[in-house]
Parts: C-alpha cells; structure tokens; sequence
C-alpha cells in the first residue's frame, strides 16, 4: 500500500509540520503547462492580431497545440487535490479574496475561447471533410461542423473578424491565466523565495520563452517527420522572438534575485547557504548558464554572423531546447526551491521525490506527455499544416 | 415549555455538570500524573461530555459574546510535552514526528556562539532519546555543553486577526468564527493545501488519512463547552493561558494586563492573537 505521506530530512531547524512538503512534482508540471499554453498562444497571435506573416506556417499549429496543452492544465491540479471530487467547491462558492478561486474562471473563460478560435480556423476543413468522407469520420466532421457549412467568401470574412476579436481577447486571457498562476507564488509573504512582486512578470516571460521554444522545436520536428522542407524565415522570426524574450526574461531573474539578497531580509543566511550549495547545479548552472546564457549566445552568434540555411535552423532548435529545459528548471527550483528553504529561516529541507503514487514523478511525467499524445491525434484531425488541403483558409 | 424544551434545558444542565465532572478530572489527573504521561483515559475523560450533541452544544454558545486568545509564557515552560501529547490525543492527531497542532521549540545558546540551537519535540535525536514518534521527550544533548542560556517555546496556529490561511483558501473552508478562533470545514475543504503555504508559522499540516488540512483549533469543542483547550489545562506550570479577552477578569486579560507582550513575526501583518512573554530576538 501507498504510504499516506512522505517525509523529507533537514539540516538545521524546520517547523516539524513542514517536514512534509505540501506541494510536489505535480505542481511543477502545472506552472510548466500554463507557461507553453500562453507561449504558444502568444505566436499564434502574432500571426492572427499583429499580422506577422512569417509565422504563418506554425499559426494554427501553435493554436492546436495551445488548445491540447489547456486540456491537460486542470489534470496535476485535479491529481494533486485532497479531494478532488470537491474541485468545484471553488468554483460554485469561490472565496473572493483567494487568488486560487480564479483559476477554475480563468481556466474555463480560456478553454471556451480557444476551442471557439479554433472551430472558426479549422472550420474550411471541417466543412471540406464534412463533405467529403462517408461513414463515420464524416459523421464526425458533420456534427463539428455545427450545420454550418457556409464557405463563401463572405462567411470567410465573417469568420475572420471572429478570430480576430477572439485572438485579441486571447492574450489579456492567456497571459492572465498564467501572470496569476506567477501570483500564487509571489503573494504568499510566508516564503521570502516566492514573495516577490516581480513573480508574476517573470512567470509571464518565462510563459512566452516556453512556448516560443516548444513550438520552434515542434515544427521542426514536425517537418523532419512530415518530410516537407522547414520555413527557414518563420523559424527565424521565432529564434528572434525567443531571442529578445529571453534576454528580457534572464534580466528579470537577475534583478529578481538582486533584489533578495540587496536586501538581506530576515533568513537570507539561509537562502545563500542554498543558492550557493544546495541550488548551485540546477539554478546557476542548468537554468542560467546552460538554459539561458547558452540560447542567448547561440542565438546571438547566429544573427550576428547571419547563418542561413539548415545551420541557423539546426541552433535555433538547439537554443529552443536549451530554452524548455530552462524554464522547467526555472519551475522546479521556485516551486520545490521555494519549499525547501525551511519558513524557520533557521534550516533547509531535502525534496523527497517519489516515483510512483498519486503524485510521483511518474504521474507528473504522464501529465506532461499527455498534451503531445493529443497533438498527434489533433493534427490529423484537424491539419494545421499549409500543405494540407483547406487546412490554412485564414 | 413543551417536552422538547424542557429535554434541551436537562441537557444544558446534564452539560454543565459533566463540564465540571470532565475538569475535575482532568485537574485531578494533572496533580496525579505530574511528571509523568497523562493516562489516555484521563484525557479521554476530559474530551468527552456524553449525551450532548455537537449541535446542541453550539446552540447553548453564543459566539458574539466571546473573544478569545490565547497566551504563552515561556519563562515557565519546562518543556514536560505534556501538551503536546494531551493534543495529539484530545484531536486525534496522527501519532508521528510530521504532524502537530502544537508543538514545543528549544533554545540553547552555548557558551561563545551567538546563534542558538533550536529542535523541537520532533528532533530525531529527541525520538531516539524517548525511543519513539510516540512519545514526547527532549533529550539531554547539551549535557557535556557549558549553556549560556536556554529555554523552552511552546508553538501553535495564532488565530490571527488577518490570517493569511483563510485569505488564500479558494473554497472558503477556513474561516474566522466571531469569536476569534480560524477553523476549517473538513467537509469542505478540497485539500489544495494553500494555506498551509500561506502559514508563516508552519502551524497547518496536511491530514494524511482525511485528505484535508488541519490544525489546532484552540480547543473549539471544548472552549465552546466552558472547558479550557487541552494544551492548557494539562500544563503543569501554567505556561499556558487561555481565555475571553471580553472579561476583564480572566485569566488571559489579566496576562495581557500584567505583562509587555510580543507575538511572532509580526512584520507579516496576520496580527496574531497568541502573545508572548519572555521570548528572544531569535525566535520566529
């Protein structure tokens, strides 16, 4: 049998009910989801709001791609509950005053808005299907296709200024999703490491680099699969983008973390013991040097030198991936950091990680994958692809 | 006065008698077993009133009459863990080092160090000396030490006038009564554990067999019953006051009355409501 908790070991002094860390791995996933939902949003409305052509060819797959990662965000918040049958206590009888009662607001605003902004996308191919197959996948099409069958050009336009309005109401939406997931942490005064009012900022760039990165690395990935050429001009529009967003992000950091040790406030004896020992490897060296510091000099090297071709599409990748494993770095050591730095200000804690169970880091990895099983699923449904037929109308 | 009224009065009396009876008890108990664990019965004693249900006995209590707090001297804490223990089992606490609604800190300043060192209860250097989670000791580690100064802070939730804990809980299953005292609806509670983050005193905890947060309650089944929270009357030096702040005469007023207090880490704004005396710069 599951053992109903496990306990970490200190050094120093710690409260004796923090010696069981409230929150897990689970946690961590979830700030990591709603960071690459924003993030990929975020490129779909460059494309769809600023009218950025060149990120044309990933615009709807960052919009699919966005839609299946909000599907999975509710799940390590749902597997991470006490009760999760009562999930919804905080949403029929919210208590105002708890930031932690928006999210199930927030969550539900934005999943209705990009299933919304994506029935109107991939709407040309769902009547093109709809039209076109027999038996049951044509069912399928026909009940997604709510009746509506119009393709004039006039419907088009229509259709247009929906996504717009939808795209628009989008980014204050998925920003506020995650900029409050960045509050959670940063209004809490009971932990120095989280209690910052740049928290909510950094979690919103951070979103931005995550997403950018994931889709950079996708359509690559997708066109190596897809056996089709990659759009180098879109791929380098989003190496620039992650380019400026991580420079601006790593700043952020810094000054962050300036901040708390400039001001030395009660038990940063402490937070320095852990920075300097504990936080060395995953904080200085996995999410600043090799997550951050190494994408901005790649990418840096790359423009500056003006590589072309399949070399600037090769580092642009690289520095994407550089930039994911940067900001789940950046989660784990604020989330579990955070708890690790016991409230005493006299001792720390060591995370006790645990494989399987509700909370494992098995469950938080099958959460994690889950959203990319969808996408290959979605993508054949719904080919967000150029080269597909009736799949880019818009 | 119909059948049923003069049945809800017998009660009220039956209620009031066996209050006392359960005080006495205890009292009695507390004198016998000084030095010693209180006997479980004892305490089982103490915790139950029979034949008065929960709901008639918040019924008889008006919460708007009341204003509790709650007070700690720790120049006379000696560190027995009595209360500790009364806790455990007047809540039903899980029996193990990880969870407690009160618990008990040591400050030891050695000789030429200008930072203390502190354990609790909860040390596993003090389990191994009482040879287990179940029961409380601390162990006699600085023996071989010259100590400077030393002395004991018992610990628990502050039932702040601004808690940070029932500002962050999204459902709203913990909450302030009127009479001052943050409790939560173990039936409502959805087990986020926010507020056990948002708690700068590490006072809540995750109940593992529940699945809900809990934490100390000042006693609110037995305040609310005129009996005084466990912790308190099984402390054998009175280290411990607990009282109505609207009586001038009780216990607690007079504490507030008689001494310069303090309350731990006030720069967070939760105002507590636990007040100290004889506590150092280095406790938080």
């Amino acid at each position: 049998m599951e053992p109903l908790f496990s306990a970490a070991s200190y050094t120093g002094y710690v409260y004796p009910n923090e010696t069981v860390f409230p929150w897990g791995v689970l946690i961590v996933v979830y700030p990591y989801l709603t960071g690459l939902v924003a993030g990929a949003f975020t490129v779909s409305s460059l494309y769809q709001v600023f009218g950025m052509q060149r990120f044309k060819p990933v615009a709807h797959f960052a919009l699919l791609a966005s839609w299946c990662l909000m599907l999975f965000v509710p799940t390590p918040l749902l597997l991470h509950l006490g009760h999760p049958e009562r999930a919804f206590n905080a949403v029929f009888t919210p208590h105002w005053t708890s930031a932690m009662a928006m999210f199930g607001y927030f969550a539900g605003f934005y999943i209705l808005l990009l299933t919304l902004e994506m029935w109107f996308v991939f709407r040309p191919h769902i009547v093109h299907q709809a039209q076109n197959l027999k038996g049951l996948p044509g069912l399928f099409y026909r009940v997604l296709s709510l009746g509506s069958y119009d393709l004039s050009e006039k419907a088009m336009r229509y259709d247009s200024k929906w996504i717009f309005a939808l795209a628009v109401t989008g980014i204050p939406a998925a920003h506020g999703l995650h900029g409050y997931v960045g509050f959670l942490f940063g209004s809490l005064k009971s932990r120095e490491w989280w209690s910052s009012d740049l928290m909510p900022v950094i979690f919103l760039f951070s979103a931005v680099i995550s997403g950018t990165a994931l889709l950079i690395v996708l359509y690559v990935l997708s066109c190596k699969l897809r056996k089709v050429p990659v759009d180098v001009d879109c791929v380098k529009g989003m190496g620039y983008t992650l380019w400026g967003f991580v420079m601006f992000t790593l700043l952020l950091e810094g000054v962050e973390f300036a901040n708390i040790v400039y001001k030395g406030r009660e038990g940063i004896d402490m937070i320095m013991l852990f920075v300097s020992t504990r936080l060395l490897i995953p904080f200085f060296v996995v999410q600043i040097a090799i997550g951050a510091a190494t994408p901005i000099v790649i990418l840096s090297f790359l423009f500056w030198r003006g590589i072309a071709g399949k070399a600037l599409v090769t580092g642009i990748t690289v520095a994407g991936l550089l930039v994911l494993i940067n900001v789940i770095m950046m989660r784990f050591n604020v989330v579990i950091g955070g708890q690790e730095i016991a409230k005493t200000g006299k001792g720390l804690l060591y995370f006790p990680w645990e494989i399987f169970g509700r909370e494992g880091v098995l469950a938080a990895g099958s959460v994690l994958i889950s959203p990319f099983l969808l996408m290959l699923v979605m993508v054949r449904v719904l080919p967000p692809w150029e080269d597909r037929k009736g799949a880019l109308a818009h | 006065m119909d059948e049923k009224e003069k049945l809800g009065e017998h009660q009220a009396r039956r209620r009031a008698f066996l209050g006392c009876l359960g005080g006495a008890v205890a009292g009695g108990a507390v004198a016998v077993t000084a030095g010693s664990v209180l006997s479980k019965q004892a305490v089982a004693a103490v915790a139950t009133t029979p034949g008065s249900s929960p709901a008639s006995a918040v019924k008889a209590y008006d919460p708007t009459k009341h204003k509790w707090a709650f007070g700690v001297d720790a120049t006379k804490c000696i560190g027995c863990l009595r209360c500790v223990e009364a806790c455990k089992l007047e809540n039903e606490v899980a029996l193990d080092a990880h969870h407690f609604r009160t618990w008990v800190e040591r400050y030891v300043y050695l000789d030429g160090e200008d930072t203390p060192h502190v354990d609790s209860q909860a040390d596993p250097v003090n389990i191994a000396a009482s040879g287990t989670e179940r029961d409380y000791r601390f162990a006699n580690r600085y023996k071989d030490e010259k100590v400077d100064k030393a002395f004991f802070v018992p610990k628990l939730c502050n039932h702040c006038t601004h808690p940070a804990c029932v500002q962050v809980c999204p459902t709203g299953a913990t909450f302030k009564t009127e009479d001052g005292v943050v409790v939560i609806d173990h039936t409502y509670c959805i087990g986020c554990q926010y507020c056990v983050q948002a708690c700068p005193y590490g006072a809540r905890f995750f109940n593992p067999e529940k699945r809900v947060t809990d934490k100390c309650t000042w006693c609110y089944h037995r305040i609310t019953k005129g009996l005084m929270p466990a912790c308190v009357e099984v402390c054998p030096v009175s280290a411990r006051v607990f009282g109505d702040r609207n009586d001038k005469e009780s216990t607690i007023s007079k504490f507030l009355a008689d001494n310069r207090v303090d309350v731990l880490k006030p720069e967070t704004g939760n105002a507590p409501n636990v007040f100290y005396v004889g506590i150092d710069k280095d406790v938080s």
